[in-house]
């Protein structure tokens, strides 16, 4: 099938640049056929965030966006910055990042799935159930689009007998919005060396639930972040608590994933953090109500690849676009979006051909008030290498003396190279979940409705499959049994032999396999369309 | 010979349902919905028989809010011909929704209709029966096999314990079991395609069915947490719970 622009994922970066480009179409009065592939089952399926976001992207976007309905219901309201010890919670200044005046808390699947109606009025084709599986090239080794994935193969790769092949989508330009260690933006980077002279990216993984409390205990707005207990100064980590309408909470935990014990599980650090004194006692007489995890990119400015191509460019979160310290990605993955939308838009404009380079989109994004916003916070997380206490002197001088223009640049180490072997480190004893605040792996992922096909190819590919015993349970004690928060990597025992059971289907497609596996071994791609989480209001 | 589907725009199978939190209904906001699995089976077997020459025309018929539009888009994806929305908000209780379809079989007059055996929101199971009933048609429910053959139809009913074949009068009502087919992958191109197949739209009030509610819920709650199994000693004290305990022996 041909279209004029190709758009991979349907987040916040992918859809803002559909709606940009069919504004821009419309409003020029020119022919631009615009698609957009997602692979959760609907659009918001597979959308997992906090989320705190910044208007300002969604003004510029579709300024009446509060007359059609928007769902940006809870202004922020009082904003906590907490430090906690294993029993007491105290109080910090707010840092200027962290200031939510003027912000929203939301469910960011239901923005995308807002955003992804206003697409669709502008008439840009959505497909969701189809996942993007390769990206397809002309002879000149230019992107000429991508192919979705094959439907109903078996376990071994045979077709089975409802068989139907992907399909080729060409375009003259195909965008990516992957989001965070997108599969084939892994793919791009590589083809074309986009990440050649840039800081690796690292990165974080966030846990999140969604909670519905005692109404007496609500505080609409009410913004807590936390840092401190339960990790330790070397790791770096933190919760946030957002009190949304419907007496609803999102609470969530996000670890490093530069954390160097591999005894240390980010899954039960969510659910320790949540037993604090200051924290449980929001949730007497609660319920959850769902769960998920995705990680985050933390690299920052310093991490940002080459963003442009032959064929095609990278937005949002796959590039790396997130203010680290604000924790807060959604604003800057719609305007890089715009962005992208308003470079091609001009490069295709009047019938040109494929294949070109967009290269004006990288010199358009860095006069944007975003670029400015990511350089000034870019020496915050590199400088947590240090350990927390000094992370936050070094952040309050950086941000308070030199606000955000120190004139150097504190560089990243790549995050699957920090473990520590098992033997240098100490098995972290987690408490035994309650089943009432806290909770074990299965019962939480149950919640995040994720399911795949059971009987097609393994999503979760291995490229040496002697590597997981061999080393990572040999040398690391099987760090993925703890890193992946869905409970997919089991290693068992079957006499004196160990062997390692991927459980697939589980998957909630966070990514954190592929990037924490020490000798990235593990390659994660995607499975069937439709396949994974089905996220309501996350 | 034109084919009639009934397909309902319930919540997706692999979401967990769960009650509102003052048990007035199951939360439905913002949670991911979808054809109902069974309306899926009808659908297909359909299309196979109009694949396979045994029908002119397959049309699909949803009722309920706007957004079953898109359930019937997915009907049409799939390789049905046509789709009539019968658009209300208000709540579809089986016999309206039979009533409803009664009337648009009137007008349509399809030689063979085909729904899923019960939806999997309600589980109601009764759509499919009181259709026939109203419209005087012989029924075969619970299908695992249709055959048409000439003014006749056979239909290998699930049964306990076994199948049983009936073998009916065209026109007749069919609701799909499980086993009846395995439904095809919606492909890409035909999304597009079925974007451009016509979509009618219906209200009850045109029709001239009253559609007030006439079940009234009480409750929607979560069904009993298990309780945590205790491990038994020997076999005396097993039998000894079994008996006395939990009562099954
Ligand atoms: C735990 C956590 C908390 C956060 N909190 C906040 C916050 O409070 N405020 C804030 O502003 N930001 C927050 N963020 C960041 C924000 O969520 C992201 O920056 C933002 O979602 C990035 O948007 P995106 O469109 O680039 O990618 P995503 O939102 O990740 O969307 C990518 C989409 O593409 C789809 N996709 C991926 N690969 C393919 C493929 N091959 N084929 C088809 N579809 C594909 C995915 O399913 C997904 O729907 C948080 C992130 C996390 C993880
Ligand atoms: S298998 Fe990998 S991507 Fe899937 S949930 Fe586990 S860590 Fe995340």
């Amino acid at each position: 099938m041909e279209f004029d622009v190709v758009i991979v994922g349907g987040g916040p970066a992918g859809l803002s640049a559909a709606i940009r480009l069919r504004q821009l179409a419309i409003q020029h009065g020119e022919e631009l056929t615009v698609c957009v592939l997602e692979k959760g089952s609907e659009v918001g399926a597979h959308i997992m965030s906090g989320a705190v976001i910044e208007p300002r992207a969604l003004n510029e976007l579709i300024p009446d966006w509060q007359a059609k309905g928007a769902p940006l219901n809870t202004p922020a309201g009082e904003d906590r910055f907490l430090f906690l010890t294993e029993t007491r919670a105290y109080k910090l200044p707010t840092p200027p990042q962290m200031h939510n005046h003027g912000n929203y808390i939301v469910s960011l699947g239901n923005v995308c799935r807002w955003l992804a109606e206003q697409a669709a009025e502008l008439e840009v084709d959505i497909y969701p159930g189809f996942a993007a599986a390769e990206v397809l090239y002309h002879e000149d080794g230019s992107v000429k689009g991508v192919a979705t994935g094959d439907m109903g193969r078996t376990h071994d790769g045979e077709e089975g007998p409802n068989f139907a092949p992907g399909m080729e989508l060409h375009a003259r330009q195909t965008l990516f919005g992957e989001g965070c260690r997108g599969s084939l933006t892994k793919t791009l980077f590589q083809r074309f060396n986009l990440r050649d002279g840039v800081d690796p990216q690292v990165f974080g993984i966030g846990i999140k639930e969604l909670w519905e409390i005692q109404p007496s205990l609500h505080r609409r707005g009410s913004i807590t972040h936390t840092t401190g207990w339960p990790m330790d100064m070397k790791t770096y980590g933190g919760s946030w608590t957002y009190h949304l309408e419907d007496n609803l909470v999102s609470i969530g935990f996000v670890v490093g994933l530069d954390y160097q014990n591999p005894y240390l599980s980010p899954f039960e650090e969510m659910q320790r953090f949540k037993s604090h004194p200051e924290i449980r006692k929001q949730f007497e007489g609660a319920r959850r109500l769902s769960y998920g995890a995705r990680a985050i990119s933390a690299g920052g400015f310093q991490s940002i690849p080459k963003l442009t191509f032959p064929g095609g460019l990278l937005m949002g979160d796959c590039a790396g676009f997130l203010n680290v310290p604000k924790i807060k990605g959604t604003h800057t993955a719609m305007k890089s979006g715009m962005t992208a939308a308003e470079a091609v838009f001009d490069a295709l404009k009047g019938g040109q051909p494929h294949g070109q380079e967009v290269k004006s989109y990288a010199e358009r994004l860095s006069k944007t008030w975003m670029w400015d916003e990511l350089h000034r916070v870019r020496n915050i997380k590199p400088s947590f290498h240090w350990g927390l206490p000094a992370a936050m002197a070094y952040s309050a001088i950086d941000t308070y003396l030199f606000r955000g223009k120190a004139p150097w640049t504190l560089r990243h180490r790549p995050d699957h190279l920090q473990l520590k072997p098992a033997a240098e480190c100490q098995p972290i004893n987690y408490p035994k979940p309650d089943g009432v605040l806290t909770f074990d792996r299965l019962s939480s992922v149950f919640l995040s409705n994720t399911n795949h096909e059971e009987d097609q190819p393994c999503h979760l590919t291995l490229r040496d499959a002697n590597v997981p015993v061999a080393v990572n349970l040999a040398r690391y004690a099987g760090p993925e049994q703890r890193y992946c928060p869905a409970g997919v990597y089991e290693f068992v025992q079957e006499g004196s032999e160990s062997r390692l059971q991927i459980n697939a289907q589980n998957c909630v497609h966070c990514k954190t396999c592929d990037i924490k596996d020490p000798s990235q071994n593990i390659n994660w791609v995607t499975p069937e369309g439709g396949g994974g989480p089905n996220y309501p209001n996350m | 010979m034109k084919i009639l589907v009934a397909v309902k725009r319930a919540i997706d199978y692999n979401v967990k349902a769960r009650p509102k939190s003052d048990g007035s209904a199951v939360d439905l906001a913002n949670v991911k919905m979808s054809m109902n699995p069974f309306d899926e089976i009808a659908v297909e077997e359909a299309i196979r028989i109009q694949e396979a020459g045994g029908a002119t025309e397959t049309i699909a018929v949803s009722v309920g809010p706007k957004q079953c539009q898109e359930t019937l888009r997915t009907a049409m994806a799939m390789g049905v011909d046509r789709g009539i929305l019968v658009e209300t908000d208000v709540e579809t209780q089986p016999l309206a929704v039979a009533k409803l379809l009664a009337a648009v079989i009137k007008q349509e007059q399809p030689g063979l209709v085909i729904l899923g055996k019960q939806a999997i929101d309600d589980d109601s199971n009764q759509t499919g029966q009181m259709l026939a009933a109203l419209l005087g048609w012989p029924q075969g429910t619970f299908a695992a096999k249709v055959t048409i053959d000439g003014e006749r139809l056979k239909v290998a009913r699930e049964i306990d314990g076994g199948i049983q074949t009936v073998d009916l009068r065209m026109p007749a009502v069919v609701t799909a079991d499980l086993r009846l087919n395995e439904p095809r992958y919606v492909k890409l191109p035909n999304i597009m395609k079925a974007k451009k197949k016509p979509l009618d739209t219906l209200t009850p009030e045109g029709l001239g069915i009253d559609i007030t509610p006439r079940l009234t819920v009480v409750k929607v709650a979560e069904p009993p947490a298990r309780k945590g199994g205790v491990k038994v000693p020997d076999v005396e004290a097993l039998i000894d719970k079994l008996r006395n305990e939990a009562k099954v022996i």
